[in-house]
């Protein structure tokens, strides 16, 4: 909980090279975090005692509607966490309406990571860190590419593992969010290029989007984590 | 327990129970695969959410309703860009290539649909007066094939109510990999729509038309209040997204409603876009 409002309350024109030092120091708040529940949960989520260092890789866990739910959760918080630097460190000329809706956009990402924490309660996942060092924040070029890939790969993942949830009250729950991200996709492939929000490599020759398997969202989803995310009852272990 | 000589028995007493519970006879196979990953313990629990969803309350629609519910919201959709793009009014060409994009998809779903459904799909023909629509809604939108801005206002209206209405169904197909993940996949792509749409309108001038939906109806337009009644909704699973903490203070109201889309029932949205002629 400490990393998060550390991180939320970063200023918004902190260069990125302090931020990358704060993100540090975000981690190192993590690990007091998850040490304080590792005893109680270890066995639920099917983390090893590795879980101490604030790293460690974690486990969706069981089969059923909460590892679903902390799918989503994991993939919420790889959002939240990539649309805070955009806004701490607007990129190199940056309009003010670009950076009003990318603001509400980590504003969107970030409610939606407090829900499900929220909702979770002790069975959410840890904290996950990021690791942007792929990206240069201060280019629109690449972070509007990251952008998109993060939100087109939420939408195939959110319409590829909807009917993996039982109950009807937590799918509709993923189907008013899935909605919204597919309006950031749609707006940030309309800033890239004009007219792009559903192009074919979004949408399939019947004209529906995409689809993704856990296995295949969380292999490219791992490559911006430090904390790997594992979904071994689905059939996918982080390398 | 023997799923398919059940299924039989239950075809001697209804012969439409395979359509009750998928559109179409190959697509029983769902049933199988779903079958085959469960554990058997669980197979019970499965079967059972199958009669429910077959023989559940008189409310509870079929496989086939769902999609023919769809496929009649794209009809009007797809007519609706049809003659958009075949009229005279003044786009710019950016306006007409989103236009004839969002007019590729929606006619791409109704043939999608209509081959899902087979014979089960309702006629086009059907809808309207023998399959012409009112774009004006009965005179609500007199100008909407001559006033460009009145045009995407309604575009907005529709896009929005059809993300809404896929949402409203998602629980009637839970479990269905096939058809709940169709479904899922093109409410998806009407978000899309709805989030160009509404940029288009931002651009041409509405400044306060987001790509999202901020509270309840944030159009301007109170002709079209219905569409987006409880889209002001602030609890999601028992959690006030305004007691949540966001960045800097407490999530607001507008940032709380746009980061949920809420559902429509199907009543509500055939009260909406009966005025248009969907039947």
């Amino acid at each position: 909980m400490k990393t998060e409002t550390l991180i939320e309350n970063a200023d918004v024109n902190m260069a990125r090279r302090s931020f990358l030092r704060y993100a540090g120091a975000g981690a190192a708040a993590v690990g007091v975090l998850a040490a304080s529940s590792c005893s109680k949960f270890d066995d639920y989520k099917g983390n090893s005692p590795a879980i101490m260092n604030p790293n460690a890789g974690v486990d969706i866990g069981a089969k059923g509607d909460l590892a679903i739910l902390n799918y989503a959760y994991a993939l919420e918080q790889l959002e939240a966490a990539f649309y805070i630097q955009v806004a701490a460190t607007p990129y190199t000329g940056i309009t003010t309406e670009e950076n009003a809706l990318l603001t509400d956009i980590r504003d969107h990402e970030v409610a939606h990571r407090e829900f499900f924490k929220a909702a979770l309660g002790t069975n959410a996942i840890k904290g996950l860190t990021p690791n942007f060092s792929a990206i240069n924040f201060s280019s629109r070029t690449e972070v509007l590419a990251a952008a998109k890939a993060f939100e087109d790969t939420g939408v195939t993942a959110y319409n590829g593992a909807g009917y993996l949830i039982q109950n009807t009250d937590y799918l509709l729950l993923a189907g008013k969010i899935v909605s919204v991200e597919a309006r950031h996709a749609a707006y940030i492939r309309n800033l890239i290029a004009p007219g792009s929000f559903a192009d074919n490599t979004a949408l399939d020759a019947n004209g529906l989007d995409k689809t993704q398997t856990i296995a295949q969202v969380l292999a490219i989803a791992n490559t911006y984590l430090t904390t790997k995310v594992s979904a071994s009852n689905y059939g996918y272990v982080a390398s | 327990m023997n799923l398919f000589g059940l299924i039989e028995e239950i075809e001697k007493v209804d012969p439409e129970f395979q359509d009750r519970i998928s559109p179409r006879r190959d697509a029983i196979k769902n049933i199988t695969s779903f079958g085959s990953k469960v554990a058997v313990a669980a197979l019970p629990f499965a079967f059972s959410t199958l009669f429910k969803k077959a023989y559940g309350q008189t409310a509870t629609p079929t496989v086939n309703d769902v999609l023919n519910y769809a496929l009649k919201l794209e009809y009007l959709e797809a007519a609706f860009y049809n003659a958009g793009v075949a009229s005279t009014l003044g786009f710019s060409a950016t306006e007409k290539a989103y236009l004839v994009t969002i007019q590729g998809h929606e006619n791409a779903h109704v043939a999608f649909l209509k081959s899902v459904l087979g014979s089960a799909a309702v006629a086009q023909s059907t809808q309207g007066t023998n399959g012409i629509y009112d774009f004006t809604a009965q005179g609500t939108f007199p100008t909407v094939l001559t006033n460009v801005d009145t045009y995407f206002a309604v575009a907005q209206a529709f896009e929005d109510t059809g993300v809404r209405a896929y949402k409203g169904q998602a629980g009637f197909l839970a479990g269905n990999q096939v058809v709940l993940t169709a479904a899922l996949s093109i409410h998806s792509v009407e978000a899309r729509h709805a989030s160009a749409v509404r940029y288009i309108r931002r651009l041409r001038g509405a400044t306060t038309t987001k790509p999202w939906i901020s509270g309840a109806n944030d159009t301007g337009i109170t002709a079209v209040n219905g569409n987006y009644a409880g889209e002001d909704n602030l609890i999601q699973g028992g959690v006030n997204i305004t007691s949540l903490t966001g960045v800097s203070g407490n999530f607001s109201t507008a940032i709380a409603t746009q980061c949920f889309d809420e559902p429509l029932t199907s009543a509500q949205v055939v009260a909406l876009v009966g005025p248009f002629g969907v039947k």
